[in-house]
């Protein structure tokens, strides 16, 4: 891992009314890392998330992404990074053929490199008698794994994954950590929210946010350290039990 | 461009794998159309007429007696002057009154030819149409009898009249108004709804951090059901024209013209109802109620505007539905051009205007 920020922000807020949805954030996050981005129900995260990829604006506070500054460069933001969004990213009523053609599609990859795309991702996924089955016939295990390398399509330097495995099976959830893990190893930077703890574990580098706020921000060796304890579940129970 | 060939395909197989949509895209425009136009008859059997007859010679009641006597028609009154015309109409009991002119026999030997005047009620155009067509068809059946004993022939010149309706108000209006709900349906309706259901399903998000501008979003969400409007428009007419026998007396051009600035007035209100709707349920509510129930109620669609209460009369200025009907009745029922409608045209550009720059306004390019 180096020691290039690829995210860096600053003082970051945003207020949906009188309601302070992220309270002044700040951390940086380091070219080619696994960067876990945890918190509870409410906690802020998909919001944060969303002024980070440049379709929310920030109330207030500055962050630069890929090199660009969300406030003023959203649009070059975009075309650097890659999103998984909380909900489901596909088309249900597409198959996974036309989902990869549509996204290869949108993001200006050629025919050639959506065919090439599409051949390299169905075996690495091992869909290759699925290839015309409608996404919504899948399993949620493979949508999810799909959506993952379809965020990555363009190959963007950074790729934002919100809840992931949410709803996932354990095992599904192992092998979509494997894919993350690979994705790393090539270099892309991974800014990934959850609420399993056990995930944690997997990241180079944790913030914890509770209401809006960070509280913490390390690898989880340290945290577990700092708070004496084995698992960044109690970890996260200490914090969250000191904010109240 | 290719970017935005790629959304569209994407939205048209949304569009065709989604039975709904399908539904409301190809089913509805026909049943509609079907359902009010069979609700039209062009049967006519013992139609109740009157008869004026000026005359009273032997001639004009051997008319009379071979009116009588066909299956069609049923002469339920007579007359004895212009001045009861009215009343009769009014109280419904006639469709049609026949007038012969004075002195009828006398002329048609002196002159070598006798008036008839054939007034029919208009609120139904295509019964008012047959009724005339049958009582010719009845005189000229009179006068090839009797033209075979006379030389030099006779000829009877008939005058037909439009009462009531001279303006044939009536059952015609049924094409422009589905014209206009269907219209407003897909391209407003539709729209918004597919707009929505994107929002819903979370992947309007996936599609606002693609390198796509909202702008490209909206138009290749939008682009689709233009061009299925156009469709629609034009099923609807040809239906129209070839199973109802509905005139176009006006420029086709100028139809097509009118008709797409009206899907683009759909289209801007489609996509300002989804700005304002979160979920696909809202927007269809929104267009329910905010959309389609004025188009019916209060465009004169159903309603004459003439004859409602004179707030609702100010309120449906304000319906653009309103305005599109008067375009499209005018250029198909009166062959009215540009100069004719100029002015209902503007109103209908200037609507679109302000609800393209209200969308601007509201449109919200990220996601708050
Ligand atoms: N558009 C909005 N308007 C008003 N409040 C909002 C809006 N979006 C989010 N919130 C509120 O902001 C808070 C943070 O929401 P956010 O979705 O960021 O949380 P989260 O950490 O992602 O939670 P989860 O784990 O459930 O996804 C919540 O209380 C939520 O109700
Ligand atoms: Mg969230």
């Amino acid at each position: 891992m180096s020691q290039e920020k690829i995210i860096a922000v600053k003082n970051l807020s945003k207020k949906f009314g009188n309601f302070i949805a992220v309270n002044d954030i700040s951390f940086d996050v380091y070219k080619g890392e696994i960067f876990g981005f945890l918190g509870a129900n409410g906690a802020g995260k998909t919001t944060a998330m969303k002024m980070l990829i440049g379709i929310s604006k920030p109330t207030s506070g500055e962050a630069v992404v890929a090199d660009f500054d969300v406030n003023f460069q959203a649009e070059m933001v975009k075309k650097n990074i890659g999103y998984m969004s909380q909900k489901f990213s596909m088309y249900d009523d597409l198959t996974i053929k036309e989902n990869i053609t549509f996204f290869g599609g949108i993001y200006g990859l050629s025919r050639n490199q959506i065919k090439e795309k599409t051949a390299q991702l169905i075996s690495d996924l091992g869909l290759e008698n699925e290839l015309n089955k409608l996404v919504g016939d899948l399993p949620l295990g493979w949508k999810q794994k799909l959506s993952f390398s379809v965020a990555l399509l363009h190959e963007p330097k950074i790729v934002f994954l919100d809840e992931p495995t949410g709803g996932v099976d354990p095992i599904t959830r192992r092998q979509f950590w494997e894919m993350i893990y690979a994705e790393a190893h090539k270099g892309t930077t991974i800014f990934v929210t959850t609420h399993y703890m056990d995930e944690a574990e997997y990241c180079d580098r944790v913030s914890i946010m509770v209401e809006g706020k960070i509280e913490a921000l390390e690898s989880p060796k340290n945290l577990k350290q700092q708070y004496k304890v084995t698992s960044m579940n109690e970890v996260f129970l200490k914090l969250a039990r000191n904010v109240e | 461009m290719k970017r935005f060939l790629g959304f569209i395909k994407k939205e048209f197989y949304h569009i065709f794998r989604d039975k709904r949509s399908m539904f409301i895209l190809f089913g509805m425009p026909i049943a509609q159309i079907m359902l009010f136009g069979f609700a039209i008859t062009n049967e006519i059997n013992n139609v109740n007429i009157a008869i004026l007859d000026k005359s009273k010679d032997s001639e004009t009641q051997k008319i009379i007696n071979k009116i009588s006597a066909s299956k069609y028609f049923h002469i339920e009154e007579t007359i004895n002057s212009e001045s009861q015309i009215q009343s009769i109409f009014e109280k419904g009991k006639v469709k049609a009154v026949v007038i012969f002119e004075n002195h009828f026999s006398k002329n048609l030997q002196t002159s070598k030819q006798g008036k008839v005047q054939i007034i029919t009620d208009a609120t139904d155009p295509n019964i008012a149409n047959t009724i005339t067509n049958y009582t010719n068809a009845i005189l000229l059946n009179y006068i090839q009898e009797v033209n075979k004993t006379n030389i030099p022939t006779y000829s009877i010149d008939t005058q037909t009249q439009l009462y009531y309706n001279p303006e044939l108000k009536g059952v015609f209006t049924f094409v422009p108004g589905v014209m206009t709900v269907i219209l407003m349906l897909v391209s407003a309706m539709m729209t918004s709804i597919s707009i929505t259901r994107e929002k819903e399903l979370g992947t309007m998000e996936v599609l606002l951090v693609s390198p796509l501008n909202p702008l490209q979003v909206i138009l290749g969400k939008v682009f689709p059901y233009v061009f299925l409007s156009i469709i629609n428009a034009t099923v609807i007419v040809i239906l129209g024209v070839f199973v109802f026998g509905m005139p176009i007396q006006g420029s086709l051009f100028l139809l097509a013209a009118e008709s797409i600035l009206f899907i683009i007035t759909a289209l801007s209100l489609g996509i300002l109802i989804s700005n304002i709707a979160q979920t696909q349920q809202t927007a269809m509510m929104m267009s329910l109620m905010g959309l389609m129930l004025p188009v019916i109620i209060l465009s004169g669609f159903i309603f004459p505007i003439s004859s409602m209460p004179l707030p609702l009369q100010i309120i449906s200025n304000i319906i653009p539905a309103k305005w599109f009907i008067i375009i499209i009745k005018a250029i198909m029922l009166k062959g009215a051009t540009i100069d004719i409608i100029w002015k209902e045209t503007l109103i209908l550009i200037g609507m679109t205007l302000f609800f393209i720059l209200l969308s601007i306004k509201k449109y919200k390019i990220r996601l708050e």
